[in-house]
């Protein structure tokens, strides 16, 4: 029963900041992609023959933006359904008390 | 464990493990620290070989009259780098050209090995060899990515001391935020500035490329005749990815380069 609750502890924290880790990524990507888009369509508007250059400079701020959520995603989502390090301990724990 | 109807903790799981050749007993399996990853080195050996005699092929084969479509198309890869490499870079280098070629043209082949089949490799490993874990894209390692970004850096900062000389370029580590007086703070925010690169340079890389594989291989849990849906718009979605990485690393390589000779 005991090891049931630590498991289940250990699973809900898991849950949660899985979540965290996913949403506050998307969060942060699509606010910065917003502005992104924004500022760019504004300098296509006042200079439009500058719209080539500009737009091989948005792509690679977008890659630069996309990274860190990539990697956060990543790590959401191998906490989701990879094996969980955070729960094998105590799994190996109870298997050792167990013997 | 069973190779063709594995759990769903299984199959992820079995995607995550490198083929690794322990470097103690020669036998595969993980050798903590003497650990050769043998599908990262083999795949990334043989595509970088095959860029080499592509590009060798066109370029011995070029002519100044009509091009054909080969020659085409590999010149306007070189172009592009060449433009960028000269809108960034104005010192004088002769190397940093076929670098930026080579790392964008190299990476950017490396990455699209993403769009092969996620189990098209090991199935074929595992009916030929019993070889179960083998993962496809060599980008999708940390060890090649990061050395891809530490000799980078390392070539950054001989760069550095190559052009600035000893004297000018102690006195830009020691002295330049702050001021000869705070040298030992000014020494520590350089180093952790010369850490960070490398850092951000390949985790960027590597978790772009992970968050990409990790998608294709939910993907894989759905039924087989609905996968073309999710799998086709990712796919698409992950070409743009991938040749956009290829960039940002190419350009970041430029830019550091370029630093280090201002």
């Amino acid at each position: 029963m005991e090891l049931a609750q630590l498991i289940a502890q250990v699973q809900s924290v898991t849950v949660i900041s899985a979540a965290l880790l996913i949403c506050v990524a998307a969060v942060g990507t699509a606010l910065s992609f917003g502005m992104l888009g924004g500022k760019f369509l504004e300098s296509i508007a006042r200079q439009p023959e500058l719209a080539p250059m500009l737009m091989m400079r948005m792509f690679l701020m977008a890659g630069l933006i996309d990274a860190f959520a990539a990697i956060s995603v990543a790590t959401g989502l191998l906490l989701f359904f990879g094996k969980n390090p955070l729960l094998l301990e105590i799994i190996n724990a109870a298997a050792n008390k167990i013997g | 464990m069973n190779f063709f109807h594995p759990t769903s903790g299984e199959y992820i799981q079995q995607h995550l493990n490198y083929l690794q050749l322990n470097l103690h007993t020669w036998k595969i399996g993980n050798g903590g620290f003497w650990t050769l990853n043998l599908d990262t080195l083999s795949l990334s050996i043989v595509v970088g070989a095959g860029f080499l005699l592509l590009f060798w092929l066109a370029a011995r084969k070029a002519t100044n009259g009509l091009p054909s479509k080969f020659q085409n198309c590999v010149e306007m890869v070189v172009e592009f780098v060449q433009n960028l490499v000269k809108e960034n870079f104005h010192g004088r280098n002769t190397l940093i050209g076929p670098l930026a070629l080579t790392i964008f043209v190299w990476v950017f082949l490396l990455n699209s090995l993403d769009l092969i089949p996620v189990d098209l490799f090991s199935t074929i490993l595992y009916l030929i060899g019993g070889i179960s874990d083998f993962r496809a894209v060599p980008t999708d390692d940390p060890n090649l990515t990061f050395a891809l970004s530490i000799s980078v850096c390392c070539l950054v900062i001989f760069y550095s001391f190559k052009v600035k000389g000893m004297r000018l370029y102690g006195k830009e580590v020691f002295c330049t935020p702050f001021g000869p007086w705070l040298f030992p703070i000014n020494f520590i925010f350089r180093l952790i500035e010369e850490g960070v690169k490398p850092l951000s340079l390949s985790l960027r890389l590597f978790g772009n490329m992970f968050a990409g594989e990790l998608i294709f291989i939910l993907i894989a849990f759905l039924p087989w005749w609905l996968q073309w849906t999710v799998g086709g718009v990712w796919s698409v979605f992950h070409i743009l990815i991938i040749a956009i990485q290829a960039f940002i690393f190419m350009m970041l390589t430029i830019i550091y380069l370029s630093m280090a000779h201002e």
